[in-house]
Formats: structure tokens, sequence, C-alpha cells
């Protein structure tokens, strides 16, 4: 008999992997020889072999098996809702980092240390996404956000970026305590820390009504997720973040930890606490609905286009969050569907935002794009696409994130937050139409610079066709993601 | 020809022309040149396609012919599935006249951007046809909505002074009224279990049920069509937009509505139609008698058609809820040469705006000196917008009236004066633009209509001349679906009656 038998990491292979070579990009920067000429070039080596790293780390997150597996006994899990996301996560962190390069030369920050946060950012997120015990959540959890703190300050000599970053830090710090606490008040009242053990422990209570203290655990636990995924009322650091910190860390934030945010929040509620549905349903209903109306209506007075996009996100997520608030297979399904398609718009969208710079500055007002569609006719029309498809115009890929959405709500009758979720939608569509009418109604006054650059030019592409022939392959996306859906309610 | 996927290719021929223009390169006079001769070209041979569609077509049946299904979302019971009947096909034929035309009246008048132009209305086409044609709800409403993509960048981009107002309110009204009806279609999804129409025409919804769905979608065709009191985005988007774009919106945009009553509400929620009929009714009759006479008060002659329009579809609607043969019938009459006459109207509006740069009827006075062909054409589709006997106008609102006799007197005769009030303002309208003395300066040297312009409206003239004279032909191709639609409705009001009475 062994004294120890060395256990299965196999499920766990894709982290550690992105964990080593976090490591080693790291150690190759530091040895590269110093010098302003030089720094940019690391930065640059650096950037392509993180970009490699994260698309071999998908490539491995791929030939896991589709199967359920533990590993770290039982505080990891493998499974098809995993893997989805995880895809997600890594497509929004490669592209995150492919768009940021020319932007980061521009303002003179390129420095390697930015796409290895990206990539450690990354590694938390997917420790979130596969977490499976509350402690594991944590850590995954605050991996990810100490990365994001530091990138969001990353322009260390602008006042705005360093705010944000501390104001993200100071508030961050804050819904992560809640979190602790919830989850401290969740172990005293249950024992167990697993998910597994949550859930038996809950399971057949779904009649009897649970003690407070483990309600106000959850409610925390809630609360402390709201805050990651920016939903009303926990929003409010999301507009100065994302107009403060450097655009493509913006970029980043608005997908990839959300993304990862999202999948915790669904993995947490419809996992252990499944059985409670009924004293966490309210919460998760009131927190869509103050975030779906939030974002349609305070985006409507802004000039900045980044704090625009940091109100829309916020309305995405109240949308999302209708597949919560239903909190079955059919609604998750509807998450999984809709963050896909949210993580394309977004990641174009902010494409088009990184390349409003007029002689060689950023610039980031609405009206800046006054005749866009003039000097940039192919940018503008990718911009347009991007828009009307949040707005939720068929037959871009938007409005089918929404029919999958609204779907869910009708089949659970909850038809009142299904038309509070559409009307909104019908306001949100005002702003959006707004940028549409800028680019193209607007008379060209002062032309942005072109060219926007081949990195740039070939996301735009990929994800314009993906948002624009989203219709034809719809049925792929919509049976993995129902793949991904069923495995979280087999277990 | 069976298998050959006729409808398809109508419906995304356009679309091909667009991909086309788009790879358009070169210097600027070039690429405007071909973008207007490909998008005349595309359309063209769009119409003669559909031309085959009417040739083809079996008027002794109400089935849905010409049908495609191909998978698209397996999993859910989702395909595309294409169809017409006697009911939608003579729209595809509508929409398909009146593209090319638009892309003629365009020629010379749009200037900027020709390229961006052509394609939003081969974008346009592909969306109007597509929506006549679906067979499947979802389908329906990609197409349904996705026709606000280009009108919006047409009102909006090629407009008028207030095009921006007129554009966001045109999209958020239409957009309103339809993101209700998608959860009603997904309401319908989850209790029928398919959004094949076909099968939900045959699926019957519980009474309660009936009257939430009936108000979803008369959320969405009201605006549409649009009925008194969500008709105001209709004389803005009017006055705003360009020659070819007021052509479309009245021409086809304007039929969604109506159509839609006849394709959904109708057959699919019998119980709720004939308790709202009443209140359609009502909303008619005020749209037909109101309109009108705010039609009279205009001076701006796109106003004064836009305004008509709202009247003339009051008469759409009446002729709809009338639940006759003749009603019916009367109203895809009447929808079909209101499509051709009031598009002509913009168009005879556009010829001179385009020279004159005024829509305002003070403006212009005396025409007929200058212009005599013009007066003449004008005169025609004037009196066919009246409904004098022998042009199309006529045989629709006569039906209509047929129907609605047969219902209820006083909708009828309430509804009659409504053609009485139209003679009086289009009659005036004619009287002050084309009529009286050669008073002002800048209309001395006016000119008459080019062959390019004559070219535009002979097709419209042979067109309402010929649904005037001898509607059989037209009258034959939606006698079986009507006959069909009505019989169903019957049986399935029996049935419920059957149930309340046990």
């Amino acid at each position: 008999m062994p004294i120890a038998q060395v256990p299965n990491l196999m499920p766990a292979l894709p982290e550690i992997f992105l964990a080593c070579a976090a490591m080693a990009l790291l150690m190759l920067g530091v040895f590269q020889k110093p010098g302003p000429e030089e720094e940019i070039k690391t930065a640059r080596l650096i950037s392509y072999l993180s970009v490699t790293t994260l698309v071999l780390a998908l490539l491995l997150v791929l030939t896991v098996s589709g199967e359920r597996l533990l590993a770290f006994g039982g505080m990891f899990v493998v499974d098809p809702f995993a893997m989805f996301f995880k895809v997600l996560a890594l497509i929004a962190s490669a592209t995150a980092i492919v768009i940021s390069r020319q932007y980061l030369e521009i303002q003179d920050i390129a420095r390697f240390e930015f796409p290895v946060l990206i990539v450690l950012a990354t590694l938390g997120m997917m420790m979130m996404i596969s977490a499976n015990d509350l402690i594991a959540l944590y850590l995954g959890l605050e991996l990810q956000s100490l990365c994001l703190y530091v990138v969001a300050a990353f322009q260390k000599d602008d006042a705005r970026s360093t705010e944000a970053g501390l104001k993200y830090f100071v508030l961050g710090a804050l819904a992560s305590g809640m979190l602790l606490y919830g989850c401290s008040l969740v172990y005293g009242f249950t024992g167990t820390t697993g998910f597994e053990g949550l859930a038996t422990q809950f399971h057949g209570a779904a009649g009897k009504s649970p003690s407070v203290g483990l309600v106000i655990g959850i409610v925390f636990i809630l609360a402390g997720l709201a805050f990651k995924v920016s939903a009303v009322p926990f929003h409010m650091w999301t507009p100065d973040v994302y107009e403060g910190a450097p655009t493509p860390v913006t970029a980043f934030f608005s997908v990839a930890p959300k993304i990862a945010a999202i999948a915790l929040f669904v993995r947490v509620m419809v996992g252990p606490f499944g059985d409670l549905v009924a004293q966490w349903q309210q919460i998760v209903i009131f927190i869509s609905i103050a975030s779906m109306l939030l974002g349609a209506f305070a985006a409507i007075n802004q000039h900045n286009i980044k704090r625009l996009m940091a109100y829309s996100s916020i309305g995405h997520v109240g949308f999302a969050l209708i597949g919560l608030a239903v909190g079955d297979a059919v609604g998750v399904r509807a998450i999984l569907v809709y963050m896909a398609i949210y993580l394309f718009m977004t990641i174009g969208t902010f494409t088009c935002i990184l390349c409003m710079r007029r002689n060689n500055r950023m610039v980031e007002e609405i009206d800046d794009l006054a005749g866009f569609s003039k000097s940039h006719p192919m940018v503008a029309l990718a911009m347009a696409v991007f828009m009307f498809s949040m707005a939720g115009i068929p037959p871009l890929a938007g409005f089918f994130g929404k029919f999958y959405i609204f779907l869910a709500a009708i089949e659970a009758q909850l038809y009142t937050l299904a038309i509070i979720g559409v009307l909104s939608s019908v306001v949100a569509a005002f702003y959006y139409l707004r940028i549409i009418k800028v680019m193209y109604f607007d008379e060209l006054t002062d032309s942005l610079d072109k060219p926007i650059g081949r990195e740039m030019a070939a996301v735009l592409v990929g994800t314009g066709l993906v948002v624009l022939l989203f219709f034809g392959f719809l049925a792929p996306v919509v049976s993995g993601a129902e793949g991904a859906a069923a495995a979280l309610f087999a277990g | 020809m069976d298998n050959f996927p006729l409808l398809s290719l109508i419906t995304f021929l356009p679309l091909v022309g667009a991909g086309f223009i788009l790879l358009v390169r070169g210097e600027d006079e070039v690429v405007k040149r071909n973008a207007r001769s490909v998008a005349l070209w595309t359309s063209l041979i769009t119409f003669l396609l559909s031309i085959l569609l009417w040739i083809n077509f079996d008027t002794t049946t109400a089935a849905f012919q010409f049908e495609e299904r191909a998978g698209w979302i397996p999993a859910f019971n989702i395909s595309y599935h294409l169809g017409v009947d006697g009911i939608s096909m003579l729209f595809v034929l509508l929409t398909t006249l009146l593209t090319p035309v638009c892309v003629l009246a365009s020629w010379e008048s749009i200037t900027g951007r020709v390229k961006e132009y052509m394609v939003a209305f081969l974008v346009m086409e592909t969306m109007m046809v597509g929506m006549f044609s679906s067979l499947d709800i979802l389908v329906f409403y990609v197409f349904f909505e996705g026709t606000l993509l280009p009108m919006f960048l047409i009102i909006g981009v090629w407009g008028g002074p207030n095009r921006v107002y007129a554009a966001f309110k045109f999209f958020l009204y239409t957009l309103a009224g339809s993101v209700l009806m998608l959860l009603a279609i997904l309401a319908m999804y989850y209790a029928a279990g398919t959004t094949d129409m076909p099968a939900l025409m045959a699926h019957r919804f519980a009474p309660a049920m009936q009257t939430w769905l009936w108000l979803a979608f008369f959320a969405s065709f009201a605006v549409k069509v649009p009925m008194w009191p969500f008709h105001t985005w209709l004389p803005d988007a009017h006055v705003e937009a360009p020659t070819a774009g007021s052509v479309i919106l009245a021409g086809v945009l304007l039929k969604f509505g109506a159509y839609g009553f006849l394709r959904f509400s109708l057959p699919m929620f019998p119980d709720a139609s004939v308790q709202f009929t009443p209140f359609i009714f009502s909303l008619s009759i005020v749209a037909v008698i109101y309109t009108s006479l705010v039609a009279l008060a205009q001076e701006d002659m796109k106003k004064l058609i836009a305004y008509s329009s709202v009247a003339h579809m009051g008469f759409v609607t009446v002729g709809t809820f009338t639940l006759t043969l003749q009603g019916i019938e009367g109203a895809i009459y009447q929808m079909l040469s209101h499509g051709v006459v009031s598009a002509a109207l913009f168009l005879i509006v556009g010829v001179v705006y385009d020279r004159m740069h005024s829509r305002d009827i003070a403006t212009y006075g005396g025409l007929v000196h200058r212009m005599p062909a013009y007066a003449l054409a004008f005169m025609l589709f004037m009196l066919a917008s009246v409904g004098l006997p022998g042009t199309g106008g006529f045989i629709g609102e006569f039906l209509v009236l047929v129907g609605a006799f047969q219902v209820n007197t006083w909708v009828a005769a309430l509804t009659a004066i409504g053609v009485i009030l139209g003679a009086v303002y289009m009659l005036y309208l004619y009287r002050r633009v084309i009529f009286g003395k050669l008073t002002k300066d800048s209309l001395k040297d006016i000119f008459d209509l080019s062959p390019r312009e004559v070219a535009v409206f002979a097709p419209l003239v042979v067109v309402v001349l010929w649904m005037g004279i001898y509607p059989v032909p037209f009258l034959d191709v939606m006698d079986a679906s009507v006959v069909n639609l009505i019989d169903r409705f019957e049986a399935a009001r029996a049935v419920t009656a059957t149930l309340a009475g046990r």
C-alpha cells in the first residue's frame, strides 16, 4: 500500500499549464535587455507569446473530456459548463491582448507585465469557473481581482487611470469582504464549504424555510457576486472604472471577468443553493430588473463612449440574469448563449472604440465619431452592426441572445420580468441608435486617424462576421449550450 | 419546377446584388454608375422571377405553394420555411414591382453615397419579400424587424432637414410594438411547441390566452398599419424620407400590419378577433374621418398624402375585420391598389420636389401649362386614390363597403364618408397644384417629365388601370385562400360556441 498517492491533476491541466507559462513569461520578460527600445520589443514578444499561451490553453481545455471530473479533493470541477465558459474567457483574454498592443505603444506604456497580468487574471477566471468549493471560489476570485486592480491603474501617470484602479480596489475589496463573510456564515450554519456537501444538505429541504443566518449568508454571497458582475445596486464602480481605465483594459473588463463572474454566479446559485431557489429568486429578479432599467435609462445622457458602454454592460448583465432568475436548465442555456454573443459584440465594439484616434491621441467622446462613416466606411459599418446587434435587432446575433433569454422567461411564466425586459431593450435601443446617428447622419468635422492597423482590422472582421452571420451557426452553439447547461443540473 | 427554390431565389437575389455593389471599387463616378445599374438590373431580374411565381401559381387551391423547408434550429423545432398562398403572393409581386421603380426614381435625385443607398434598397427588398413569404413565425419576425435597419438608414442619411427625429421616431415606435409581439411569439411557441405557421393556424389557443396574444400582435401591427392613434410616426417619416423611401414605406411597409392581421390575428386567434372587432371598427372609423379632415388642412404635399394613407388603411382594417368574402378581398385589393397609387403619388410629389426643392402646396399652381404630361399622370393617380370607377382604388373601396354593409350599416355608412372626404382633399390638392394661372416666376421654366420619369410612371399607370378595368386575375389569385380563411374561422368559432354552450 503506497504511503501517499499522487492525485489525478489531469482535469486541471489547462490551469496548471497557464500558471507555469505565466511564470515563465514573467522570467523571460525580466531577463531581457533594459532600455526603452528593448522594452517595446520585449513587450511585443511577450504579447505574442501570451496570446499563443492562451490559445494553447484553449486547446487543452477542449481536450479535457466532456464528463464531469473532480480534482484537488473535490474543490475543482471540470464539466461541459466549465468548458463552455473557459473557452469564452480564453477567447476574450486573447483578443484583449491582441487589440491592446497598438494602444499601449501609442500611450507609451507598452510593458511586458501587461500581457502577463492578463494571463494571470485569466488563470483566476478559469479557477472561478471551475470552483466547486467556497474556498476555491474565493481563491480564484482574488487571483483574478488582484490582477485586474493592477491593470486598471496601468497607465500610472494618468490621474484617471490611477483613480480607477484605486476605486476598483477599495470597492472590490469591500465586495470580497462581503462575499467572504457570507461564505463564513454559510459554513457556520452548515459545517461544510464544498458545493456537493451544501447541495446534499439543502436537498429535500426545499419545503422548509432555512435558518435566518443561512439566508443572510446567501444574501451576502449574492451581494459580493453582484458586485463582480456589476449588477445594480452594486454597479457604482463600473462607469468610473470603465471610463478611467486604459481602453483595452476596459475592453478586457467588460468581457472576460464578467463572463467568469456570471459563470460563478450561475454555478453557486443553481449548484449548492439550487434547492433554496425560493429564497434567492426574488433577489435575482430585483437585481435583473434594476440593472436592465438603469442600464437603459442612465446611458441616455452619456457623452463618453466608454461610460456609455459601462451602462450598456450593466444592462446586458441584467438581461443575462433573467436566465438565472428562471433558475432551470432552459434559463442557464439562455445565459450561455447570451454571454457567447455578448463576448463577440463587446470585443468588436471596443475594437472600434480603440480605432478612435485623432493626431495619434485617443478620443472617446461620442461626438468625435461624427462623419465616421465617411472617413472609415468599413469600421463604421462594423460599429453599426455591433450597435444594432446590441439593440437586439434581427437578424444580428444580439437578437438571438435576447430571444433565448425571453423564451426562458416566458416558459417560467415570469411575464412581468419579460415585459420589463423587452421594453427596457427598446429604451436601450435609443442610445445605440444615437451612436449610429452620429456616425452616419452627422457631417464629418474632423477626421479620425487612418489606417487602423492590421490586427485591429482582423479582429473587427472576425467579430463582425460572427455577429452578422450568427443565424447561420445558431444550431451548434445552442446545442453546445444545451449540453453545458444540462451538465450543471445532472449532478 | 417542383424542387426549384424559386422563393428563396427571389428573396435573396437582391442581397447578392447588394453584396456585389459593396465590392465595386474605383473612381467615384464609375462607382455611382455601376451601383445604379447593378441595383436596377438586380431588381428587374427579381421582378421577372416573381412574374414566374404568378404564372405557375395554382389558383384552385388554398394551400401554400412553392414551399421550401430547411432545418434551422432542429433542437427547437424551428425551421426555415417559405411558401406563398393567395394572400401573400400578390404582395411579393407588389414589392418586386416597386423596388425597380424606386431605384429608377432615385437615379438622379440621389447624388451622395449612391452605393450605400442602393445597398440599403436591395437589402430592404430581401427583407420585405422574406417577410411576405415566410411560413415560420420566427423567420417572419426576423424579416419583419430586419426592415427597420435599412429604413432607419434611408430616412436618416438621405432624408430631409428633420430626418434624425423622424428616423428615431419611426424606429422606436415600431420596435416598441414588435418586441411585445416577440413575447407573444415566444408564448405561442411555448404553448404549441412549434413556430411553424400552418401548424400554429391549426392549433387552438385557450380563449383567455388568445386575448393577450391578440393584444400583443395588435401592438405591433397597429403601429405598422398605422391605425389611429398610433399613426403619428407616419407623417414624420414620410415627410422626411427621400422620395423612394416614402414609396417603399407607403407602398409596402404599411401593408405589413394589415397582412399580419390576416395572417396571424384572424386565423390564430379567432375568438379574440371577434371580441375586438368593435374596437377595430371604432379606431378605423376615427382614422378614416379624422385623418381625412387632417389631410384637408395640410400645406405640405407629402404630409397630405401621408395622412391620406392612414385614411385608406382605415378602409383596409374595416374590410379585414368584416370577415366576409367581399370585405377581406376588398381589403387585400385596397392594399394592393393603395400600394401602387400612394407610391405613385409620392413619386409625383418627388418629381416637382426634384425641380423646385419644395413640398409646399403654395409654391406651386398652374403647373398644367408647363407640364401637361405630368398633370395627366397626377390626375390619373389622384382619381385612383379617390376611388373613381375604372381605377384600382374603386374596386377595393367598393368591396370593403359591400362587406361592411353585411355586418353593420353604421360602420359602412361612416366609412363611406371617408370616400367623400377623400375626394375633397385630393381634388383640392390637385386644383391648387395643377390648375389656375401660372403666376409664380420660379415656375416659368419648369420642364415636363423626362423620359426616365415616364419610364417610372408607365408601369404604374398600366397597373392602376388594369386593376380598375379587369380585376379578375387578381381576385382569382386570392379567392381560394380567402374562402379557406373564412371557412376555418367559422369552424373555429363554431367549436368555441359549442364549448361555451355545454
